[in-house]
């Protein structure tokens, strides 16, 4: 099989919080420097890098995925949601509310990845036991709240979401 | 008077003053930074533990495309290239020698990271390996190799002029302390025991790894945008590297995403000032979370404890022998040393005392500061030698622990603050939580466990607090931001003296340019001592608004009172700016207020009296899985005297996140190396706690009495509950299964092979 020289670029269109981008990015361009450096959305955290901590949460669809181990490219034609698209603090999302009041919030690092990953449980299972949160929140790490919080902001979130249906 | 009465601010729960930017994406840290024509720069790591540095060759780096510079050891000889705040021992890079695996050798500025890491792989570096000593049997055998040859140079550390290195051994420092008659009362002991305890190597993993950007320009002089938990300590190591007056050295530090002691003291900021200043162009330098496990890391310890005490369980004599692992360089590994050993024995009583340890250098990521500063190391073998001692005396644990508690008002150490709370108190509300007097289910076992902890003395905190024409304030105070919630507090504190909304009050980003010296935010010193200064600036406002006020109202200037941004007696009420317009003539002018909180040097053993005593009590209830050796916490009460919660919701979330980061190391974390290779240095192989390890229950409660030293009676809180986890977690173990562990952390395969090795009953 003869050997096809790799791109070094790509041209990739997708739809981030919303507003259409369309660019050109080397082909091994990892969604969250797209985001970070080109997109200028600094709330996706660069932590670990490898898939465990969660901080580059964002949704690709409605799946949560770590933008640091997904390519940009991966994202051509998708629809993404990252923190700055959840809410504004004029009108924040029931959930950035719920880790306001909880006091799930501490030094923040984690905070947008949690808030990402704890939506796309809610889209799917709205009514979570504290077995499925403490499950679902697997792959985010936080070092500072101890996590009782931000369950806590998460189930919270949940029954006012279920009571006002 | 009862808080809810006396307090308008403090005492509640406000949201936190960053919480909505931090739920939104809108909250800054260094690596979100930028400045114009920014670098971005890279570090070239020693593979070797030990090693001479023959050559290091440049060349073909330098050729890569859209490097700036490629920078040697030999291209920073403009500066004075060491730092350190107990020795200055550290190179930017390394200088001939590479004493750790992981220590930088060669760094590279780019314009972007991708040219930065191709660089890096072209540069060509001839090592000789040494033989390295990696533990500290190694460091302390008898001709071990050294990690350093040369007499170390005095650090900044103010209080640590009695350094005392051993000279031809690795051992850095020693402290030693006596109390009473010392050993010789362990003969008129009815029991006398002893054992040693290991504590590991750990990291801190602050989810935000370090992170520096540094400019210069000729006015003035160098900027550095850091993640450091004390500006003005890495503005004092900055100067004297690169002979400039302080008053041009600019230290601001944004949010940090966690700190937890690891962010103390200079790290990244001396190299990327140094690359700024050869590339001519700001420079960041944003490393890795693994190479974070290469920059700092809690000390590992051995420690020998003995114990003599009376049939009836008083405590008559206790002996400490530890010693610390500081790995390559001392950073402040020393002062952890001393300031550790100092309260080895507990809140307890006991009349007799022997405490020696020593600071040891070894070919290992540098030991520096980590929440409990030591304690830990050493509350670990001393709580569990107090269950032995129970057991073996046949008296309750608890019981054990209460009859020789510190009272409240009871010297500790001659020369230093007398205890500031009430153990009794904390001891008996964990044992009630836990329900320690009801039998525990045949599967289940109780363990308890306590701590003292010393603050930081002589200290000092400035703060400066405006109030605007509007009848607004602003906070100027350099405590940093790292989670905690301390700038929320002081804002709390500001507010209640002045008597406006929390709202109407602001607090300035740490900028050394800008807001006023403050040693360090850590040593759960913040609410404290920033806090009181800030109390003070606040309360000058107050009597020069009184002052001016008196000239307008007609009444006595006892009977004016502060009240929801007005001044008041009975023949009148005037709102602030009305006064601000009356005392300058013009709407405009501010009122500026003062406060520096200095408590000075005593004769003290650690050079300075502690402002307040951290105190916590810990309660655990466990269960273990036989088939697996995993062990598993179902209930957790954590107890701490903290005088009076300024913010509870905070200091909940303070001592929840505590007790999770102590059952990191109880049950999961270790650095792990082989033959000086550090193995593990990544989140898939060093494992931190997942919400899915939080205690079935856990509640964290608190001791209130207003007697802290403390604005409104409150005092510090935030290490001292990580500290008793891993006792009241082991003893709950020994109680359960009659086995006794003595090195952490408990993973299921120690257990297991413990629980193997028991013999059949």
């Amino acid at each position: 099989m003869p050997a096809t020289p790799t791109p070094s670029s790509s041209s990739i269109a997708f739809t981030v919080n919303g507003h259409r981008h369309a660019l050109e990015v080397p082909t091994h361009a990892l969604l969250l420097d797209v985001l970070r450096d080109r997109l200028d959305l600094k709330g996706a955290k660069r932590s670990c890098d490898m898939q465990v901590c969660g901080a580059c949460t964002v949704l690709v669809g409605d799946a949560p995925v770590s933008a640091c181990s997904y390519l940009a490219v991966e994202a051509d034609g998708r629809e993404l949601l990252t923190v700055e698209g959840l809410g504004t603090p004029d009108a924040m999302h029931p959930l950035q509310q719920a880790f306001v009041d909880h006091g799930a919030v501490q030094c923040g690092f984690c905070t947008s990845g949690m808030l990402l990953s704890a939506k796309a449980l809610l889209d799917e299972q709205p009514r979570p036991t504290e077995a499925d949160v403490l499950h679902h929140l697997r792959g985010n790490l936080c070092r500072c709240t101890g996590y009782r919080k931000i369950v806590d902001a998460i189930l919270a979130c949940a029954a006012q979401s279920g009571s006002a249906a | 008077m009862t808080p809810g009465r006396a307090f308008r601010v403090v005492g509640q729960s406000v949201r936190r003053l960053d919480a909505i930017d931090k739920v939104t994406g809108r909250a800054r840290y260094v690596t979100d930074l930028t400045q114009p024509g920014m670098l971005h720069a890279a570090l070239l790591r020693s593979p070797h533990a030990h090693a001479r540095i023959r050559t290091i060759d440049v060349a073909a780096a330098r050729a890569v495309r859209g490097v700036h510079a490629v920078v040697t050891s030999a291209d920073l000889t403009w500066c004075d290239p060491y730092f350190g705040p107990a020795f200055r021992d550290r190179p930017i890079l390394a200088i001939g020698v590479a004493r750790y695996e992981g220590e930088p050798v060669a760094a590279v500025v780019a314009e972007d990271e991708g040219a930065a890491a191709e660089a890096l792989d072209r540069i060509i570096v001839d090592y000789e390996p040494l033989s390295a000593v990696t533990t500290l049997e190694e460091a302390l055998a008898p001709g071990a190799s050294l990690v350093h040859t040369d007499a170390p140079l005095a650090g900044h550390f103010a209080d640590l002029s009695t350094l005392k290195p051993v000279r031809g051994t690795n051992v850095c420092h020693q402290f030693h302390l006596e109390r009473g008659r010392g050993a010789a009362a362990f003969a008129e002991a009815d029991l006398a025991l002893e054992d040693c305890y290991y504590f590991p190597r750990v990291q801190h993993y602050s989810m935000e790894p370090h992170a520096a950007l540094a400019a210069w320009d000729e006015e003035s002089g160098l900027t550095v945008w850091a993640s450091t938990q004390n500006p003005y300590s890495v503005r004092v190591e900055l100067a004297k590297m690169f002979r400039v007056p302080l008053s041009r050295i600019r230290v601001i530090v944004p949010l940090l995403g966690g700190g937890f002691g690891g962010k103390t003291y200079a790290k990244l900021e001396p190299i990327t000032s140094a690359l700024a200043r050869l590339a001519g162009r700001p420079v960041r330098l944003a490393i890795s979370a693994q190479d974070a496990f290469r920059t700092v890391r809690r000390c590992d310890a051995r420690v020998r404890v003995r114990l003599g005490l009376r049939r009836d369980g008083r405590l008559l004599a206790a002996e400490c022998v530890a010693d610390f692992d500081v790995g390559a360089y001392a950073d402040i590994g020393p002062r952890i040393v001393q300031k550790g050993t100092y309260t080895a024995t507990g809140p307890y009583r006991i009349p007799n005392v022997v405490l020696h340890s020593r600071a040891v250098y070894t070919n290992t990521t540098p030991g520096g500061a980590f929440r409990g500063f030591g304690v830990p190391q050493l509350a670990w073998p001393f709580e569990s030698l107090l269950d032995d001692a129970a057991r073996r005396l046949d008296l309750d644990p608890v019981e054990l622990r209460r009859q020789n508690l510190l009272a409240h008002g009871e010297e500790f150490e001659p020369g230093d603050t007398p205890v500031d709370g009430k153990f009794e108190e904390s001891l008996s509300r964990a044992a009630e939580a836990i329900r320690w007097t009801q039998a525990a289910a045949s599967d289940r076992g109780r363990g308890v466990a306590m701590m003292m902890k010393a603050s930081i003395g002589p200290t000092v905190s400035e703060a400066i607090v405006r109030l605007h024409a509007d009848g607004s304030a602003t906070v100027l105070a350099s405590t940093v931001e790292m989670g905690q919630g301390a700038r929320t507090v002081l804002a709390q504190i500001a507010a209640e003296v002045l008597a406006i909304s929390i709202e109407r009050v602001s607090v300035a980003t740490p900028d050394t340019a800008m807001t006023p010296y403050d040693q360090t935010t850590s040593s759960s010193r913040s609410t404290t001592l920033m806090g009181r200064a800030v109390q003070e600036a606040a309360e000058d406002i107050r009597e020069q608004l009184l002052r001016i006020a008196g000239e307008i109202i007609d009444a006595p200037p006892a009977e004016l009172v502060l009240d929801d941004g007005h001044v008041v007696a009975r023949g009148g009420r005037v709102a602030y700016p009305a006064l601000l317009t009356e005392r300058f003539g013009m709407g405009g002018g501010e009122l500026i207020g003062r406060g520096i909180v200095a408590p000075g040097r005593s004769r003290a053993p650690l050079g300075g009296s502690t402002p307040f005593w951290e105190m916590a009590v810990g309660a655990a209830e466990v269960h273990v899985d036989e088939e697996t050796g995993a062990v598993v916490v179902d209930d957790y009460v954590s107890v701490a005297d903290i005088g009076r919660r300024i913010n509870p919701q905070q200091c909940e979330g303070q001592d929840e996140g505590a007790v999770m980061q102590g059952l990191g190391h109880t049950l999961l974390e270790e650095m792990v190396y082989d033959g000086g290779q550090l193995l593990n240095a990544n989140l898939v192989d060093y494992r931190v706690p997942r919400a899915e390890d939080l205690p079935s229950r856990i509640r964290c409660l608190f001791v209130e009495n207003g007697d802290g030293a403390g604005p409104f009676g409150a005092k510090g809180a935030g290490e001292g509950s990580l500290i008793p986890v891993s006792p009241a977690v082991g003893n709950a173990l020994a109680r359960l299964t009659g086995v006794r562990f003595r090195e952490l952390p408990l993973t299921p395969e120690r257990v297991w092979r413990a629980l193997r090795a028991r013999p059949k009953p």
